[in-house]
């Protein structure tokens, strides 16, 4: 493999990741019988946003200014780490997994502290939330990533999700399902789909990513949004190593095929949007529980048969 | 093999996160189901030895028993919900913690230079303490009966790892004996509730005979 194709991956997800929410959006469109935005929404936002002047309220600080920054910058060192279409990362070492995990982190508690800093109690109560809840989502991963990591014997992020193959598939079935499904619950959390919290709703006291960005605008805003886009890539990038392991026939090939299994998360998501309702505020920690149980079921049951 | 010991471990967890009394009993009903299969497919594909018991264990643990319990339920009017003392997410928690504490345990027996294995040892040990925590934390008469069945699936379990040949009998006999037992446990429950109007185990300490002779209808009401 040569150097260059390993970084088609990542400037994919740059690209590409802005196209996830308009498929989401034009199936949500589809089953409600409307025609729906166009595709290419996300993208018109962005330029539309950043080509806008900024408004900062009076109580905001010095966080406030650079905390969406520092939320893209994370999540696209995240994106340079995470392995794409069956290749290595073009940013990978030993143990790199933990510092992707963290980097979200980073996005988020930037994104938790931009909240609290413009003052308003309605963003702080969707920070709360949004730490509340990713406290739960969080073990979901890495056990999900210790897990491969104790199939793979290895501890890099390229190497754990490049040791899946379809002959793991063979070999347990059961382990591997309850992880893919425990990560699909995983991504809908994370990225703030309709289990958990309703993109749609822009008002209401339930929600939890909307909120907290409510007083960001412009450039500001932009970046927020692209980070979304990019968090929703990378949790579909990670799902999508699990349930489609690509061999190693050649770029050409695969980049195509990820691509398309990309676009078809989306539209999972969409119809799991579409004919679900949102759980109950209570029922979150019990879902997110739920999640981490199956794929900490999943590792002992691994450690036991060893 | 593999797979069904996942689905077993599984189902124990998913018991404890269950807040439906119907669904529990499902579960109890898939269980059974699994251990049959397991006890048919045993280590290494298909076996003639494992047939009687697999079936029977199908039958009487996959079918009649969580039929019954089904009944009792519709039987007795009592609310659908489960009433824990410790609420469901902890409850899956420790349940985790249940299941860790058995792999370890298997780990520590060193089943594999005894030919036995430590998956299933795993899932049995495992179901015998969720069946148990089960008894202890949940408030209905009628979970424990579930928790009393999950207790007796572990022992199954633990059967069936052991190897088959002498446990034909035995099996059977247990069977029988919990099958007397879920019987007789869901004619009490039903009475009970035809007699106090509840199954709520956690006011039973109010059972008394009053001065008048009558036992008091809504016991319990000012002891919470």
């Amino acid at each position: 493999m040569t150097p260059s194709t390993m970084w088609i991956g990542p400037l994919c997800g740059l690209l590409f990741a802005p196209l996830l929410p308009g498929v989401i959006n034009r199936v949500k469109a589809f089953f409600a019988g409307r025609r729906g935005q166009p595709i290419l929404q996300a993208y018109h936002d962005l330029f539309k946003l950043v080509r806008k002047g900024v408004v900062y309220s009076e109580t905001s600080g010095g966080v406030f200014r650079f905390a969406p920054y520092l939320t893209l910058s994370a999540v696209i060192l995240a994106l340079f780490l995470m392995p794409m279409s069956g290749m290595r990362a073009p940013l990978s070492f030993q143990g790199d997994f933990l510092l992707m995990v963290y980097l979200l982190g980073i996005a988020r508690f930037a994104m938790v502290l931009a909240a609290l800093d413009t003052g308003s109690s309605f963003e702080g109560m969707g920070a709360s939330r949004e730490v509340q809840f990713s406290a739960l989502a969080e073990p979901c991963l890495l056990v999900g990533l210790l897990f491969l990591s104790a199939h793979s014997g290895r501890v890099g992020l390229s190497d754990i999700l490049g040791r899946i193959t379809a002959g793991s598939w063979q070999d347990m079935p059961a382990m591997l399902a309850l992880l893919g499904s425990a990560w699909f619950i995983l991504l809908l959390a994370e990225n703030a789909r309709i289990p958990v919290d309703d993109p749609n709703t822009h008002l209401e006291l339930t929600m939890i990513h909307e909120v907290m960005i409510l007083d960001t605008s412009g450039p500001d805003f932009g970046a927020m949004l692209y980070a979304a886009a990019l968090k929703l890539w990378i949790f579909g990038a990670l799902l999508l190593n699990l349930i489609l392991p690509l061999g190693p026939p050649s770029p050409w090939v695969q980049i195509p095929f990820f691509v398309i299994g990309m676009l078809s998360i989306a539209v999972t998501v969409g119809v799991v949007e579409s004919i679900m309702a949102r759980l109950r505020l209570l029922m979150v920690p019990k879902l997110l529980i739920g999640a981490t149980a199956l794929v900490t079921t999943a590792l002992i049951m691994k450690m036991a048969v060893r | 093999m593999t797979t069904l010991t996942v689905l077993l471990a599984l189902t124990g967890v998913l018991l404890l996160g269950s807040s439906r009394l119907s669904i529990s009993i499902r579960l109890v009903a898939i269980q059974g189901f699994l251990l049959g299969m397991t006890a048919l497919w045993g280590e290494s594909g298909f076996h003639a030895a494992g047939l009687s018991s697999g079936l029977s264990g199908m039958l009487v643990k996959g079918i009649v028993l969580p039929w019954l319990l089904l009944f009792v339920l519709k039987q007795s009017g009592a609310r659908r919900e489960i009433e824990p003392f410790i609420g469901f997410g902890a409850s899956m928690l420790i349940g985790l913690l249940l299941m860790g504490l058995s792999a370890w345990i298997a780990w520590r027996m060193q089943l594999v230079e005894q030919g036995l294995s430590p998956a299933l040892f795993t899932v049995a040990l495992d179901l015998m303490l969720v069946g148990l925590f089960l008894i202890i934390t949940r408030r209905k008469a009628i979970t424990q009966t579930l928790g009393y069945l999950i207790m007796e699936n572990g022992v199954y379990a633990l059967g069936v790892g052991a190897g088959t040949e002498f446990s034909f009998l035995l099996e059977i006999g247990v069977l029988l004996d919990v099958f007397v037992g879920v019987f007789l446990m869901g004619i009490m429950i039903f009475r009970i509730d035809r007699e106090f109007e509840h199954i709520d185990t956690d006011r039973f300490i109010e059972l008394r005979d009053t001065a008048s002779g009558k036992l008091p209808v809504e016991a319990g009401e000012g002891v919470r």
